[in-house]
């Protein structure tokens, strides 16, 4: 009764994280940049694989396995984030600006305004 | 339906999927504009393969394939945060060189 229980859930958990992986490829290929397509990728797809890994779990039903699964959703829960925070940081100080749509941009103010001013001084 | 056939179908939505968010990434991967946006692709196809392994390790029983996700995991972090630092180091080389050339503009009216 409980291992039916557990594999129900471990179905529905499975579909929820397939889904969740592929809205982010979804994601990823129709936001129209960079920095709006890491928010996909980093978020939706590290929620679709950390619940696919925990579905391993519920059908397992060990203690080591569980554990293992645990390690791993922990590890990409920490390591996602710091790996696109590292790439945007890198891709905006190399000259990779944002779409021309973007709103609010908090990098820009400090490094635009000498621009602004040689600009001014040219014309 | 009983628990068993409803986690065969869960698992074939879950391999059909799967691997049409693998393609989607892979257009973008050939299509991306600039090289951090296929560097990005290549981390999301990383953790589109973890969840993968992980569909294949329910539907085969084999719980050895957890490992091989973690460490494809592990692989593919060092891999982004390489990737990053080349990113950064290959674009200050060229804002450098831009600098310069802009300057070299300022310079020549």
């Amino acid at each position: 009764m409980i291992t039916a229980a557990l594999t129900y859930a471990a179905g529905a958990i499975i579909i929820f994280g397939a889904t969740f992986s592929f809205l982010a490829a979804v994601g990823l290929l129709r936001l129209p940049d960079l920095y709006t397509r890491m928010h996909a990728a980093s978020k939706a797809g590290t929620v679709g694989s950390g619940l696919l890994l925990l579905a391993i779990a519920l059908v397992a039903f060990d203690v080591s396995v569980a554990l293992r699964v645990l390690v791993g959703v922990l590890f990409l829960l920490l390591t996602a984030p710091v790996a696109a925070h590292l790439l945007a940081r890198a891709a905006y100080s190399a000259g990779y600006r944002p779409a021309d749509i973007t709103v609010i941009n908090d990098m820009e103010v400090s490094k635009n305004q000498p621009k602004n001013k040689k600009s001014r001084k040219k014309s | 339906m009983s628990a068993d056939r409803f986690l065969d179908i869960s698992i074939t939505y879950a391999l059909a999927v799967l691997t049409i968010a693998f393609l989607l990434v892979t257009v973008r991967i050939v299509r991306g504009p600039t090289l951090p946006d296929r560097i990005l692709g290549l981390d999301m196809l990383v953790l589109i393969g973890i969840g993968y392994i992980a569909v294949i390790a329910i539907k085969t029983g084999f719980m050895l394939y957890l490992d091989i996700a973690i460490s494809l995991g592990l692989v593919g972090f060092l891999a982004t945060v390489a990737f990053a630092r080349f990113v950064m180091q290959r674009g200050l080389q060229q804002s450098a060189e831009s600098a310069e050339s802009g300057q070299g503009a300022e310079e020549q009216p």
